[in-house]
């Protein structure tokens, strides 16, 4: 059989991809044999802690170490301790952020200074005998009050003032508000940091930690150490989610271990407890947006105007490209003739937001989609048809002026959502309407049943992968060791629950027509492992898979033609008698036809959308004014499923974030620092809390990811809170421009005479 | 350094394992005037442990025992990874001083797999049935949900499943896949 031959009918039968296979790692999680960093115990190791600001802004004027008390057993370090050629700048985007500060604070829980014991108890003590003299000075602590743009982009298509003054169009304006989002892994953040990169004396260090991108972790220990990169060594260990919260923060975590254990010339764990990985670590941007639309009498949108706030908090971070991906989404998923989208990034004195699964999107979308029913309101039309009368087309052009080639789904997730939810709640399926309660009336009817209910649509996209030019800088190389009866993956792409090794394990196997156990993952290790580019922007199934894809046809064409697995396996032994190892290795190469400039921010701003739509049903308690979701469907347009049920798994995991954050997640600031930072009041859903998520895969293949795959991880949650504000005006016949609908806010909104 | 090269593969995270508890042993012996003995059943065995009575069952079990399969979350009874069970009923063990469960039934993720093989055919039904569907992500919530599931009714229909489970916090799955995994689960046990 010729090679061409097979590959057609390989097209047509796939063994492995879109087959359920056995998760990598699933043995592990279920037997609690599974090592997360909390897990491990070195030799001789100590314990590490964190002296944080308490104010949120102010010059230090002294820190003091209780002369009484003994500190015989301690180590310590400040700012003092980062010595040339070390640099005391966590290495992101700006450098402006330091491991620890130098003589002024600019948020709340700043690191000032660290410690270390080998006894928690004593730690914790001498912790407290730590005191920190301030001057304080005035703080920013409203992002819609501040004054300081940390970053501000604009993308421009057409004329939009023009089309706004011209005769009979009709103008509608809109304000929204979301607010900040914890990400929430279960496993707080936490590392280890050792002396040694590969011997323990060879002054170089190493790190195991809870993390999804130990390149970024690598950068950041070059700088703070002045080491070069050889000497630096990170291992990811089992990850306990991460969501975005686990992308930059374990640089400064792991530059706060690698701090004491270079001074202390020990093992140094330093694990957060929940309350201190609250304050302290990374949050989704609250934002601010403005809406501007102009439309024909029929409801045609004519031209889109956005001006868009996030509150960066105190230092950049990776604020400028959360932005970035924020504004490219801010139209929501609808043409235009004319856009124009002002994004700004304020500073203020909080503790830095970050990376949060959508990155942003979620914000602009909200906000786009809550606009797209006000706008159906205000000129009494259908928001169904609304939509559809607008939304993108394969041919379309996007703001950045990116026209939609290939995969555009729209149409196809919203036609797919509806009659998916109208299944769901056809009066004639009683069984699931008894349950559900959902179609609007009474289900179980008992308490007399003067809820409200009412059920609302969302429709989002959600660019695949780095953002523009994003993917090219990166250049991620990942590859394939040839084994005695397989492949070993080299890739530093994560496991963080979302099933990366068993995807990627897919991918390879279909590509090399071996069974998928004979294909193992290296281990996420900087020393071992090339560098594929961070484990964040829904990048890792379509961007790094198909690089592995294009490795395993390489190597396919090395081993020459075979036929089966025995077969295989006989040239892959006949190799590597030949050569010893045998390790392909490729990096990522554009697309031909993507074009981008970061300079006027146009062109082709992603590779390949993911398309979605959420239909929800919300009631709400006419006295307690709580609202509860009763039924959610999602329809994700993916590409393909290369593993339905952790894709699966993805959009409905996503969802329930999404609904978290629309419905109870409230992070309550007061003087610049998180008043609720426990579990006991940051609510997130439980499983009382959560509807019934009705999950479509629609996929709709794109040429340029393997096996036609699109990114899964982020989409999911750009629609749902949009989708419940919707249920909740569809309910009460009011608007709620802001989240989360708390019962305070829903109860606002039904007094306000002016709102509908 | 030897030590650190192997440290990541799963037989050098055994020996940290070991480490830990060696350590803890070292540590014990030093507390032992002071810590009394508590004997309890531990998945199925006979088991005593020296601490301190108002130790959290969660650290006795994860230091003294090297029983690390249950994780700590919060430390404050919310998120349910800690859960274990205690003569069959479902705690937060991060909530429970260790002198309660003297004399006591515990029941840790590490008791549930036949020969602690990690081979799928030595797995409980449950953990099977958690794999199939998908029920564990991050893995890292899904000891105690295990616990908590093993602490239904026989009986249980959706409804009971979903308020059985409202103690252990799930970030990853939606919970979608755990409810078919317990429902499948149960389902066979019906049997």
């Amino acid at each position: 059989m010729s090679k061409k031959k097979r590959r057609e009918d390989g097209a047509a039968r796939l063994r492995t991809v879109g087959h359920n296979v056995a998760r990598a790692e699933g043995v592990e999680k279920v037997t609690g044999t599974a090592r997360y960093i909390d897990d491990l115990v070195f030799d001789d190791m100590l314990y590490g802690a964190t002296v944080r600001s308490t104010i949120p802004a102010g010059r230090i004027v002294a820190v003091e170490r209780d002369p009484a008390f003994d500190w015989s057993g301690f180590t310590w370090v400040d700012h003092h301790d980062i010595a040339a050629p070390g640099r005391n700048v966590v290495a992101m985007i700006a450098e402006d952020q330091p491991f620890l500060a130098v003589d002024r604070v600019r948020h709340q829980a700043e690191p000032i200074a660290l410690l270390a014991h080998a006894d928690r108890a004593r730690l914790a003590e001498g912790l407290a005998h730590v005191r920190v003299r301030y001057e304080a000075e005035p703080a920013t602590l409203d992002f819609e009050t501040a004054s300081i743009v940390l970053k501000e982009i604009g993308i421009r298509r057409g004329d939009v003032d023009a089309v706004f003054a011209r005769p009979g169009v009709r103008v509608i304006e809109g304000t929204y508000r979301t607010g900040a989002q914890e990400q929430l892994y279960i496993e707080c953040n936490g590392v280890i940091a050792q002396p040694g990169a590969a011997e323990p004396d060879d002054g170089g260090i190493t790190v195991h930690g809870s993390m999804q991108c130990p390149y970024y972790v690598v950068r950041a220990l070059c700088t703070v150490t002045g080491l070069p990169r050889e000497k630096v060594r990170v291992v990811q260990t089992t990850t306990g989610g991460g969501f975005g919260g686990k992308e930059e923060y374990p640089s400064v975590l792991a530059g706060h271990a690698v701090l004491l254990a270079r001074k202390s010339g020990r093992a140094v764990k330093m694990v957060y407890e929940r309350h201190e990985d609250l304050v302290a670590t990374t949050k989704r941007h609250p934002s601010i947006v403005h809406h501007r639309t102009a439309l024909a009498a029929d409801g045609s949108i004519l031209a889109i105007d956005v001006d868009l706030r996030l509150d960066g908090g105190a230092y950049v971070t990776l604020s400028p490209v959360v932005l970035s991906r924020a504004a490219i989404h801010a139209t929501g998923p609808y043409r235009a003739e004319a856009v124009r989208i002002r994004g700004r990034v304020m500073m203020t004195n909080t503790p830095p937001n970050g990376a949060f699964r959508g990155f942003g999107a979620p914000q602009s979308q909200f906000a786009a989609e809550a606009h797209m029913d006000r706008i159906a309101g205000e000129l009494g039309l259908d928001p169904i048809a609304l939509r559809k009368q607008n939304l993108f087309r394969t041919g379309d052009i996007t703001a950045t002026g990116q026209t939609l080639k290939d995969s555009v789904a729209a149409h196809e997730v919203l036609e797919r959502a509806l009659e998916r939810h109208a299944r769901m709640v056809r009066p004639h399926n009683k069984k699931k309407r008894a349950h559900n309660n959902g179609d609007g009336h009474d289900g179980d009817g008992h308490d007399g049943d003067r809820r409200l209910r009412g059920t609302g649509v969302a429709m989002f996209f959600h660019g695949s992968g780095f953002t523009g030019g994003g993917e090219v800088k990166l250049a991620s190389r990942a590859g394939l060791a040839l084994t005695a009866d397989g492949v070993r993956l080299l890739v530093s792409s994560t496991e963080i629950g979302q099933g990366t090794r068993t995807m990627h394990a897919q991918i390879v196997a279909e590509t090399l027509g071996i069974p998928y156990d004979r294909v193992e993952t290296a281990d996420p290790d900087t020393a071992r492992v090339p560098d594929s580019g961070p484990t964040v922007a829904s990048r890792t199934c379509m961007v790094v898979g198909r690089i592995l894809q294009r490795a395993a046809e390489k190597l396919r064409a090395e081993l020459g033609d075979y036929d089966d697995e025995k077969s295989f396996r006989k040239r892959a032994r006949w190799l590597l008698a030949e050569r010893g190892t045998v390790e392909v290795i490729e990096e990522y190469q554009k697309p031909g036809d993507i074009v981008w400039s970061d300079e006027t921010y146009e062109g082709d701003a992603y590779g390949a959308y993911a398309w979605g739509c959420n239909v929800a049903d919300v009631e709400i308690d006419p006295v307690t004014y709580q609202a509860r979701c009763t039924q959610f469907t999602a329809a994700i347009d993916i590409g393909k499923a290369i593993h339905p049920i952790l894709a699966e798994g993805q959009i409905e995991g996503g969802t329930l974030q999404g609904i978290g954050w629309a419905l109870y997640e409230d992070v309550v600031m007061r003087e610049g620092k998180m008043q609720n930072a426990s579990l006991t009041n940051y609510i997130i859903p439980t499983t009382l809390d959560t509807p019934p998520i009705n999950v479509e895969i629609v996929e709709n293949p794109f040429a340029g990811g393997p096996f036609g795959a699109k990114g899964v991880g982020e989409c999911p949650i750009d629609g749902p809170a949009a989708a419940i504000v919707n249920a909740i005006r569809a309910a009460t016949g009011k608007r709620l421009d802001a989240i989360p609908a708390t019962p305070e806010r829903i109860m606002k909104a039904l007094a306000d005479e002016t709102s509908r | 350094m030897k030590k650190a090269k192997t440290k990541t593969n799963a037989k050098a995270q055994a020996s940290a394992k070991a480490q830990a508890n060696t350590k803890a042993h070292a540590k014990k012996k030093t507390k032992a005037a002071r810590s009394p003995k508590i004997t309890l059943r531990l998945n199925g065995k006979k088991a005593a442990v020296a601490a301190p009575p108002m130790k959290r069952l969660l650290d006795t079990l994860r230091e003294d025992l090297g029983l690390t399969g249950t994780k700590e979350g919060c430390g404050e009874g919310e998120c349910g990874a800690c859960t274990v069970l205690v003569d069959g009923a479902a705690v937060n063990s991060c909530l429970v001083a260790s002198c309660q469960v003297a004399g006591c039934d515990v029941q840790t993720v590490e008791g549930m797999a036949r020969g602690n093989a990690k081979v799928a055919a030595r797995l409980h039904r449950l953990q099977r049935a958690f794999l199939e569907h998908g029920a564990a992500q991050c893995g890292i919530c899904t000891p105690g949900m295990l616990m908590a599931a093993l602490a239904l009714p026989k009986r249980a229909t959706l409804d009971e499943i979903r308020a059985g489970l409202a103690g252990n916090l799930c970030r990853c799955t939606g919970y979608m896949k755990i409810y078919d995994a317990v429902a499948q689960f149960l389902d066979g046990e019906r049997r």
